[in-house]
């Protein structure tokens, strides 16, 4: 909300404040000042508090000039030559201004008029220039007249867009005057949070202000000279659903004249953020933003034209579903039958609390306005803005709610500003319907609150004192205080709740700086034991060990981004995606159901940034569940290896790739470090990998995820470069189940061990996992090591065969082995080889 | 024949110090002391003096031999050290150009955070909980005091989610504050009568309908804490979070805390950390105030406590939701909030 500093002086006297200090100070008492906006006073260097903007005017440069005589130019019509005096001297200034034209020839003018006036060197905005551009004020010739210095607009002094013709001042401005001493402002821009809503207005401000600096408050502005008869039997007011409209105010004032508004008023609008129409129009916006209470003008004599010349009847009450209403704005809306209209005999006339209707509105013809003041629940109005995608001055404030009792205070002060700006005379009395006054809330607090929810020492006197200043009513017996919430708010709840509110505003206006900082005191809490958190966090550790560069994706995705993770053709499996009702764009509709197909994309997008790629990420996939409408959320750990096994070098190694074996290696590693001794591996199926190049990995035969080789569709629908990519997908759910909590350690051998070689010649069919199965299960405990060393296929061996060369190492805990020991073993294991699987000893 | 003899001894000296290699010096041993060699020879000619001069002369063939194997391993051990030093002389690498890197894994600068500050946390005693990513309406707002239609729902603009019902939809959580519910919940129904103090953080991702720009995203990190107890004060508040931010920025950081608006708490306060780009001065990271906004926090709501199984009239406690993503990007001064999901590796390599 804009707040130009001058409104608010009109309540709280602000002298020997700096504005900055305000700004830092309602900032910090919940009321961000987002910017400030200075016209025409210095801005501050070094430190910024917020945002500021706006144009300091030079006090030499830019002061109160006074034009004498208006002047035709010797050869364009469309300039003027004013005789100005600057308080010291008379100068000659062109301008076109079109204003100033009808003063052409008049020659002295009584009383003079009173200007803006720029000499040479003064920095204004740019008047000629569609935005705000700043610009120095130069010496030049304009039709063979030399120029030095101007006579501004409001926009070349930043007040508003206004360039249409220049800015005039009061009467009493006295020539050579600072012009910053005569109109210099600031506008504050206050965030309104949902808790301050009642500040959501000049008044409002000027309250908190008062109450932090400790100074007194005026009060409110709700006097009004009522000339006019009574306005009993002008209006009748009908209320059919309290609950929704709990208040209904009119006020009634004839006679007005329908013309622009004070200079004064006109500015104060802009700088306020509002577009200045007509005295009328301004003073009902006036009204609000001064005092928070959304006014409505109708035109009178419509009402009673549509009434047949009967008074007017005015009530509100539910639309009927698939009504319609025109508003203001020219918008043909369908209502829904929560939203309440405000009517007359012969139809609807507005949307209550939220926007008028065309056909009653006030028009340069109105002669009698009946002015409307209501109180709505807020939450009906939030309502039918939402439904309504709509918003509006009114529907911001009575959606955030505004206590019933300014409705009269609203309609008075309107009122009042009509007869000011507009003539007329007020009729006495207002037409006041209030079927549901709101219940004031009580709460008890004591010095002990502040303690228990706060941590600070406060006296029942100076509780009390910080609540009057908001304007609570407070009674104090002994330690307790009774706090009755002024009619100005509607935000203190009942009870502990109560409490909290009232807490709330002691802390603000005590200031939260001044609420020491202490250390928790409190008993801790037991603790608790979080496995897969430990789990998912040993495994992010040991797969950085093993050279793995984390990531971190989007869960949201879109079925066709997911597609691609699968060769074109293969059937969608049967589980339905968990979908985004309103999502944002076409890239994210769905919750990802595979991780492999996000870690993918970032495969692919640094596909051509680095030559060797090692990826891995935890995270959720989404499934439909069988228990209820949430999906569950299933950990998994995706890891995909690409290009070499090292990183680029100047010298070139070896060069290999990473092929199936590596991302064999990393899972067999990672699931061997969790304490998953035990690992099974078999040939699996899985669409998205090679159908010969891919696994499943088991232990306590559960199976805990697939790896290989990409399937070569995948690896060119994905952009992923030459090398194929090497991945794993791990459930880490079934992994968290399994990974042993504790395991035995083994003793170091105290005995040598005897290494052997053993080099065997098998069909090429024979998985070497059978070999090595059949040598563990033959060697028993004496072998306590078996490692492959060599696979070699050629001619030497036969077509069909390879030979599979094994280091064994044979070791007895309790004594040195003999040669005969391990002779026999080893025959036993050739003779088992042999008969079980047709190996034949390499010669 | 002992005239003969030195002369040999002072022949071969001579000789050795003009070998110059391994093989010369091979050579030089079998002339001296092989079979064929003079001296060699010599003894075999002690048979034919007589009585008195064969020891003298024995003894002095031995002197000589034993003289030149001496010369011989001098000279052998002087060539070596020669050929070292000539090797060590001539075996230069250059070493400007670039070592081998050996393939180091890193972890995500997101989880480098969290990390952060879980273990910050976790020594002033709390505990990370988790709670799911698809909440529903009730957890995500209601309980937490956002009634429907509420104004400060408007500052959370959601993802909905298919499936829920019309009073209680389904949405990707807003916050993880959603997890205070569940886990005074899961903590208070132990012991509903005398319900454990609760002191929580609650790391996970977070999503809101938002146009993803520089500074926005869909989806974003979050960490929430929560602490309830039956002497909590906001005053604790202010010291457990400053204490943080020592930990976190630096051992002198300045705190304040500012007046503002969370449903969930009451009162809610900001805390800024004076910027540490500037030390306060006011620079574009700042923007010229001297403060970083870090975090929002408060004094949990009544309403929250009663939802989660705390009776507000006894317990009270403070809860607290920073940025992980934002606490990164200031400390490391990122630019643009997409680098963390996009994973290229030119960023993900810096941390």
């Amino acid at each position: 909300m804009k707040v130009p500093i001058s409104w608010l002086k009109d309540f709280v006297d602000l002298e020997g404040v700096a504005i900055e200090d305000l700004a830092h100070t309602l900032t910090m008492a919940g009321l961000e000042v987002e910017e400030i906006r200075y016209l025409g006073l210095p801005i501050p260097s070094g430190q910024q508090l917020a945002k500021l903007s706006g144009l300091a005017w030079d006090r030499e440069k830019i002061v109160v000039g006074e034009i004498r005589e208006v002047g035709p130019h010797p050869d364009a019509d469309r300039l003027v030559l004013c005789r100005l005096f600057d308080g010291e001297k008379e100068h000659s200034v062109l301008t076109g201004a079109p204003n100033l034209f009808e003063y052409k020839g008049q020659g002295e003018l009584k009383p003079p008029l009173k200007v803006a006036y720029a000499k040479e060197g003064a920095e204004l905005y740019d008047g000629h220039q569609a935005g705000l551009n700043k610009m120095i004020l130069k010496r030049t010739k304009i039709r063979g007249v030399e120029s030095y210095s101007m006579v501004c607009s409001e926009k070349e002094l930043g007040i508003s867009e206004e360039h249409e013709g220049i800015l005039f001042l009061n009467a009493e401005a006295v020539a050579g005057t600072p012009l910053a001493d005569v109109l210099g402002d600031a506008v504050f821009d206050i965030a309104i949070t949902p808790n301050i809503a009642r500040d959501a207005n000049i008044y409002g401000v000027a309250r908190e202000v008062s109450a932090l600096l400790q100074r007194p408050l005026k009060p409110m502005p709700i006097e009004v000279q009522t000339d006019g008869p009574k306005i009993e039997g002008a209006a009748r007011i009908e209320i059919s659903e309290p609950e929704l409209n709990p208040r209904f105010v009119l006020g009634l004032i004839r006679e007005i004249q329908i013309q622009p508004s004070p200079e004064w008023v006109r500015r104060r609008l802009t700088l306020a953020g509002m577009r200045p129409i007509n005295n009328i129009v301004d003073a009902t916006n006036y009204a609000m933003l001064e005092l928070g209470e959304p006014l409505h003008a109708f035109d009178y004599d419509v009402l009673v034209q549509r009434a047949g010349g009967q008074p007017p009847v005015i009530s509100t009450r539910r639309a009927k579903s698939g009504e319609m209403i025109t508003t203001l704005d020219g918008v043909q809306r369908k209502l829904d039958d929560f939203t309440v209209l405000v009517c007359d005999t012969a139809g609807s006339l507005s949307l209550g609390g939220v926007m008028g209707g065309l056909e009653s509105e006030v028009t340069e013809n109105t002669r009698t306005v009946l002015l409307e003041g209501a109180a709505w629940n807020f939450i009906n109005i939030r309502k039918t803005l939402n439904a309504q995608r709509l918003s509006s001055e009114a529907g911001y404030r009575f959606s955030r709610g505004v206590h019933p009792a300014m409705a009269p205070r609203g309609v008075q002060r309107g009122l009042e500003l009509m007869r000011q700006w507009a003539g007329g005379q007020v009729a006495a009395d207002l037409v006041d319907e209030f079927p549901l006054p709101p219940q004031s809330s009580v709460v008890q607090i004591s010095p002990q609150d502040a303690r228990r929810w706060l941590g600070v020492e406060l006296s029942t006197g100076q509780l009390s004192d910080i609540l009057q200043r908001l304007g609570f009513e407070v009674k104090t017996q002994g330690e307790t205080l009774t706090v009755t919430s002024p009619d100005h708010r509607l935000d203190i709840g009942e009870g502990v709740i109560g409490k909290a509110d009232l807490m709330e505003e002691v802390a603000r206006i005590y200031g939260y700086d001044n609420i020491p900082a202490t250390r928790l005191g409190d008993d801790l809490p037991p603790q608790r034991a979080n496995r897969s958190l430990e789990i998912e966090e040993r495994i992010r550790d040991l797969l950085v060990r093993q050279g793995l560069q984390e990531v971190a994706t989007y869960r949201l995705t879109s079925p066709e981004q997911e597609a691609r993770r699968l060769p074109a053709g293969t059937p969608p499996d049967d589980k339905p995606y968990t979908r985004l009702s309103n999502p944002i764009s076409q890239e994210r509709t769905v919750l990802r159901k595979s991780l492999l197909a996000s870690v993918l994309e970032i495969v692919e997008r640094n596909a051509n940034i680095r030559e060797r790629l090692a990826f891995f990420e935890i995270g959720p996939v989404f499934r439909a569940s069988e228990s209820g409408p949430l999906p569950d959320e299933l950990p998994r750990l995706v890891l995909a290896l690409r290009g070499p096994r090292q990183p680029a070098h100047w010298q070139s190694g070896d060069g290999d790739t990473q092929d199936f074996y590596d991302i064999k290696g990393a899972v067999s590693t990672l699931l061997n470090s969790l304490g998953l001794r035990e690992l099974q591996f078999e040939p699996a199926a899985h669409p998205a990998f090679h159908p010969g190049k891919c696994a499943r990995v088991l232990a306590d035969d559960q199976p805990l995820g697939v790896f290989g080789e990409l399937h070569p569709q995948v690896q060119t629908e994905y952009d992923l470069g030459g090398d194929p990519v090497q991945a794993a997908a791990l459930n880490l759910d079934t992994i968290y189940d399994l990974v042993p909590e504790r395991f035995d350690s083994q003793s170091v051998p105290a005995y040598p061990p005897v290494l052997e070689d053993l080099a065997l010649v098998v069909d090429e069919s024979l998985p070497a996992g059978q070999v090595e199965a059949l040598i563990r299960q033959t060697g028993g405990k004496l072998l306590t090591g078996l490692a492959l060393f060599d696979v070699f296929r050629g001619e030497q061996i036969g077509v069909g065969k390879k030979s599979l060369a094994y280091q064994l190492t044979y070791q007895n805990a309790e004594r040195t082995l003999t040669d005969e020991d391990v002779a026999k073993l080893r025959q036993r294991i050739i003779r088992r080889l042999e008969q079980e699987l047709g190996a034949q000893l390499r010669a | 024949m002992l005239a003969e003899l030195d002369k040999i001894h002072k022949g071969a000296l001579a000789a050795a110090a003009q070998v110059i290699d391994q093989a010369g010096l091979e050579e030089w041993r079998s002339q001296y002391l092989g079979k064929n060699a003079v001296l060699t020879q010599s003894l075999k000619q002690l048979g034919g003096l007589s009585a008195e001069e064969r020891p003298q002369a024995g003894q002095k063939i031995n002197q000589v031999k034993q003289a030149l194997e001496a010369a011989f391993e001098e000279r052998k051990a002087a060539l070596q050290a020669d050929k070292l030093q000539q090797a060590l002389d001539t075996e230069r690498l250059d070493v400007t150009l670039p070592g081998r890197a050996m393939p180091l894994g890193r972890l995500h600068p997101i989880t480098q955070t969290l990390r952060r500050i879980n273990a910050i946390f976790a020594e002033m005693g709390f505990q990370v909980y988790r709670s799911r990513d698809v909440e529903t309406d009730e957890y995500n707002f209601l309980l937490l005091n956002f009634p429907p239609n509420h104004p400060a729902r408007e500052m959370q603009d959601s993802f909905y989610v298919e499936g829920g019902s019309a009073d209680n939809p389904l949405l990707m959580r807003t916050h993880t504050s959603a997890g205070q519910i569940h886990a005074m919940r899961e903590f208070s129904a132990e012991s509903p009568e005398n319900p454990p103090p609760v002191r929580i953080v609650l790391p996970g991702m977070c999503y809101r309908y938002e146009q993803v720009s520089a500074r926005s995203e869909v989806q974003f990190t979050q960490v929430e804490g929560l602490a309830v107890g039956e002497d909590i004060t906001f005053g604790d508040l202010k010291g457990t979070l400053t204490d943080f931010a020592r930990r976190f920025f630096n051992a002198d950081v300045r705190t304040r805390f500012r007046a503002s608006h969370f449903p969930f708490t009451e009162p809610s306060a900001e805390m800024d950390v004076e910027c540490f780009v500037c030390g306060g001065k006011g620079c574009s990271v700042c923007k010229h105030s001297g403060w970083l906004e870090i975090l929002g926090s408060g004094m949990v709501h009544p309403n929250v406590l009663r939802n989660g199984g705390y009776d507000p009239e006894r317990y009270s406690g403070f809860a607290f939701g920073m940025g992980p993503e934002r606490l990164t990007m200031l400390r490391y001064r990122i630019e643009d909030i997409r680098y963390f999901w996009r994973n290229d590796l030119r960023f993900l390599e810096q941390f």
